[in-house]
């Protein structure tokens, strides 16, 4: 039995699982991928480790170096399927068939992106924004000859430089938000120069190379037989409604897309902690207090699953939680200067959010036939109808039309079911709420979760009654 | 609302649905209170076995009648005819599976003892391990999921009212009847009609009655899409595995083995130590479910009482309470045995008995 758990080895969980072990806790940390880092400090892949090194692969390395000297015990490539809240108030999971035990548990999942379908978001070479930099960072692989770069929040103008960076040719940048949204964003992002500064170091660098910048516009369709071949964008209200102005084409073959992050929370939930919605946070979120105390009772939630604020806040996040489980676990004090810290680093945080808070008219780019749910093929059509004839809940909607019942849990299709939902009952996020979370986290082979088995020692209860 | 229902059926699950379809066509002004949506408790969630083979010897008549009502259902529930097999994989399982099956033949259900050879004729795909197999051609399936669409449906088109999200909290007797209260709302009515599934036991509380019910909590389990593994509905003698495989080629897994929670405390969880094996008893059945990957597995609530009958009936010393729950296999029943309950109720004498909540469980 392990003191604590880290679940995701990104900034924050990692720094998570450095400070309990500093401390003395018997810790382990667990991610499915195969070294420390998560999304931003993402190690490179091998065939590129000769190529120059990036301030994100630096910080990664130095994190990796840290675990490597410290006393955690670390298991990657382990893909946590089940969390299960065990009847001694301890935890069990399931990590393929492994099953681990532990006194607290830490969860530190991330983000994940959120895109919201348009007409032809399906073709092949559409991609999303935080793909494109696993991309970059992994393999320094730009995704196509000519790429549009579209969406709302700081990762459009990311993506759009590192493909310059890497000597790919970028179409057009789309950008909903417009001018005013990001002058809007200065003030606090000024509180952190460096952080302000490169996001707008971005955006010179993109009008220098002459890139056209599409302000306050969306695509509307991506155009193509077998690939992508072009994108029509429109102008777009405050609301991020379509508005009725004639549209532009713009020739391309790929196109990176996506309309912020959000909270990765199905490990939270399943861990049967509450959520809430706040927008400023990216969405729904696990109701924490300072250090991340979730609302079940040794269960901690660190990093952007538990709000978006990004990577310049998810180390101290990290170790708030381990101080957390330390003080809970031994009743070790420690002192608040952190916290301070911590609240000025947080406004930064929210201010690069508040660019990428999807708005209601986003709804008005999935036409009735776009395929909302891309595992079932569910249509809008399809799930309008449902609404319409009294479905009002994300379960009752899903029940009726399968809408996220494929392999990949509902994780991407929920935003627009939502998105939909709302516009059609007038409901608030809070008020529609999420399908229910279940296990597995991740879909899981039989052969991968269970070992063979002795028939005749199965523990097998007693029979039905006859 | 100001508005005296003859009736309110409190839990929108195919029990209340069922009996407030009757009731309405019988003309009484019913109303179904509902804390969730309609048709997602046990009924929007459970296996959708349809299978005679696993139902009690006792309910046997009233399975097949149920069996009918699901044919009439057709489509729209998603109802397939396939036929069945239940497996006995040792000896032990196999006098067990010759003894039941004896009985269940004997009860009026269509089943017959089948060769090896004919086994695997028809289900090539399963493990050539089996000592004992029967098969009845009445068996299939329908779909769980589509219960809220389909009484949702048809519960409007018989002018029914229905609160959703109306979770009852307190009942008030007073001279019109009841006072139904889910704290922000309140309805009356002059009966009612318990059918609130797995969460029974403190309903009937409210009013008074302790009823000796258990909850269980079942857990079932879909994998992703497949290529065609089975073309009928498999069942174990034991009554630990239940496999199908949807036309979509997913397929699910259930068996009746439980996982954690009360009905209280939200939805429940699955519990490693029972779904690990019932995992493995489907993969041992059916080897080629070895590289298939599960895509969710999930709990549901459903009731019962010592003697595992149902609670049909009028409460002892309570003219005007109805109670409707705890059928083993209610998914199955439940669309027939509503309908008596209706008839009960407005008066009429049901074509086959019903089980009065009130006896004595010993
Ligand atoms: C695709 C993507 C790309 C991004 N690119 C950038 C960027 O280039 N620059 C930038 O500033 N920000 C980027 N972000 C935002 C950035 O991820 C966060 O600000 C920062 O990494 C937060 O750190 P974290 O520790 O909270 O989460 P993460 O770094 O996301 O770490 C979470 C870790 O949890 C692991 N995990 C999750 N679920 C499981 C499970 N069930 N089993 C095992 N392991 C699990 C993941 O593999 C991951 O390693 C990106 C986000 C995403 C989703
Ligand atoms: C996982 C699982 C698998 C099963 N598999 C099968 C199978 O394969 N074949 C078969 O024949 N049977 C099966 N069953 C049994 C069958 O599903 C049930 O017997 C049947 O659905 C019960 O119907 P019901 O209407 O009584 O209950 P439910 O469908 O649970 O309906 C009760 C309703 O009451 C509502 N309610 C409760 N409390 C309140 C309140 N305070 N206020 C308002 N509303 C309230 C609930 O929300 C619920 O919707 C299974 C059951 C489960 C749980």
């Amino acid at each position: 039995m392990y003191d604590v758990i880290v679940l995701g080895a990104g900034p924050a969980g990692a720094n998570a699982a450095l400070e309990a072990a500093d401390n003395g806790l018997k810790t382990l940390l667990l991610d499915e991928q195969k070294v420390a880092g998560g999304q931003v400090w993402r190690a490179k892949s091998k065939s590129i480790l000769k190529a120059p090194s990036t301030e994100a692969s630096e910080k990664g390395d130095e994190l990796r170096t840290k675990i490597n000297q410290s006393a955690i015990e670390v298991k990657f490539n382990s893909r946590v399927w089940h969390i299960e809240k065990q009847d001694d108030d301890t935890w069990l999971m399931a990590s393929d068939a492994e099953q681990l035990t532990a006194k607290a548990l830490i969860i530190a999942t991330g983000s994940q992106e959120r895109i919201i379908p348009t007409q032809g978001w399906t073709l092949p070479g559409v991609i999303g924004l935080g793909g494109a930099t696993v991309l970059f960072k992994e393999h320094m692989m730009v995704p196509g000859r000519r790429t549009v770069v579209a969406g709302n929040g700081p990762l459009v103008f990311l993506v759009a430089s590192e493909i310059i960076r890497l000597k790919g040719t970028v179409a057009a940048v789309v950008s909903l938000n417009n001018r005013i949204d990001w002058l809007k964003a200065l003030p606090s992002m000024l509180s952190n120069p460096s952080l302000a500064w490169q996001g707008f170091k971005w955006i010179f660098k993109l009008y220098k190379m002459r890139v056209p910048v599409f302000w306050q516009h969306g695509i509307n369709k991506i155009e193509g037989k077998e690939k992508v071949e072009g994108v029509t964008v429109i102008k777009v209200d405050h609301n991020w409604h379509k508005s009725d102005q004639a549209e532009q084409y713009i020739p391309a073959e790929s196109v990176c897309y996506g309309h912020g992050l959000m909270p990765a929370i199905e490990a939270t939930r399943l861990a049967g902690a509450d959520h809430h919605y706040d927008e400023l946070l990216g969405g729904w979120v696990p109701t924490i207090d300072k250090y991340g105390r979730t609302s079940v009772s040794n269960l901690y939630a660190c990093g952007d699953n538990a709000g978006i604020l990004g990577v310049s806040v998810a180390p101290m996040r990290g170790r708030m939680a381990a101080l957390a489980v330390l003080e809970d676990l031994t009743g070790k004090k420690h002192n608040k200067k952190d916290l301070k810290i911590f609240d000025k680093a947080k406004k930064i945080g929210l201010a690069a959010t508040a660019l990428s808070i999807p708005r209601s008219g986003l709804q008005s780019f999935i036409t009735k036939d776009t395929e909302v749910c891309r595992c079932e093929c569910i249509s809008r059509r399809e799930i309008e109808h449902e609404i319409k004839t009294g479905a009002l809940s994300p379960n009752a909607v899903k029940s009726g039309t399968r809408c996220g019942m494929g392999p990949c849990g509902g994780r991407y299709c929920s935003e627009s079911l939502a998105l939909i939902t709302q516009h059609i009952s007038k409901k608030t996020r809070s008020e529609i709420g999420l399908s229910t979370a279940r296990s597995p986290l991740r879909p899981v082979a039989l052969d991968d979760i269970s070992n063979e088995i002795d028939y005749d020692k199965l523990p097998i209860p007693g029979v039905s009654p006859l | 609302m100001n508005v005296i229902f003859d009736i309110a059926v409190i839990g929108g699950g195919n029990m209340g649905c069922g009996a407030a379809i009757r009731l309405a066509e019988g003309g009484m002004r019913t109303i179904i209170l509902e804390q969730g949506d309609i048709g997602q408790g046990a009924s929007g969630v459970n296996a959708g076995t349809l299978s005679l083979q696993i139902k009690r010897v006792k309910l046997m008549p009233y399975a097949i009648k149920g069996h009918e009502e699901w044919q009439n259902m057709g489509a729209e529930v998603g109802f397939h005819k396939t036929g069945g097999y239940t497996l006995a994989f040792n000896d032990r399982e196999a006098e067990l599976l010759y003894e039941r099956m004896t009985l269940k033949k004997e009860a009026g259900a269509n089943i017959s003892f089948v060769s090896d050879k004919e086994l695997i004729e028809k289900e090539p795909a399963l493990a050539r391990k089996v000592v004992a197999a029967s098969y009845c051609g009445d068996d299939g399936y329908a779909n769980s999921l589509l219960s809220g669409q389909y009484y949702r449906k048809k519960i409007k088109q018989s002018g029914i009212s229905f609160l959703e999200k109306f979770k009852v909290i307190q009942i008030r007797e007073n001279s019109d009847g009841f006072e139904i209260s889910s704290g922000g709302q309140t309805v009356v009515a002059k009966r009612l009609l318990l059918a609130c599934g797995g969460w029974m036991k403190d309903i009937a509380a409210m009013i008074g009655a302790d009823l000796p019910i258990n909850a269980r909590i079942n857990t079932v389990s879909v994998t992703e899409r497949a290529p065609r593994l089975l073309n009928s509905i498999i069942g174990h003698a034991t009554g630990l595995l239940t496999m199908k495989q949807k036309e979509n080629g997913t397929v699910l897994i259930g068996g009746g083995w439980q996982g954690k929670g009360t009905p209280e405390q939200g939805r429940g969880n699955v519990s490693l130590e029972t779904l690990i094996p019932n995992l493995q008893l489907a993969k041992f059945a059916l080897p080629k479910l070895s590289k298939i990957r599960i895509v969710r597995s999930w709990t549901g609530f459903e009731a019962n009482v010592p003697d595992f009958y149902p609670l049909a009936g009028r409460l002892a010393n309570k003219e005007n309470v109805f109670v409707l729950g705890c059928v083993r296999g209610g998914y199955t029943i439940g669309p027939y045995i509503s309908k008596l309950m209706g008839d009960y109720i407005l008066g009429r004498q049901p074509e086959m008995p019903l089980f009065d909540p009130s006896r004595d469980f010993k």
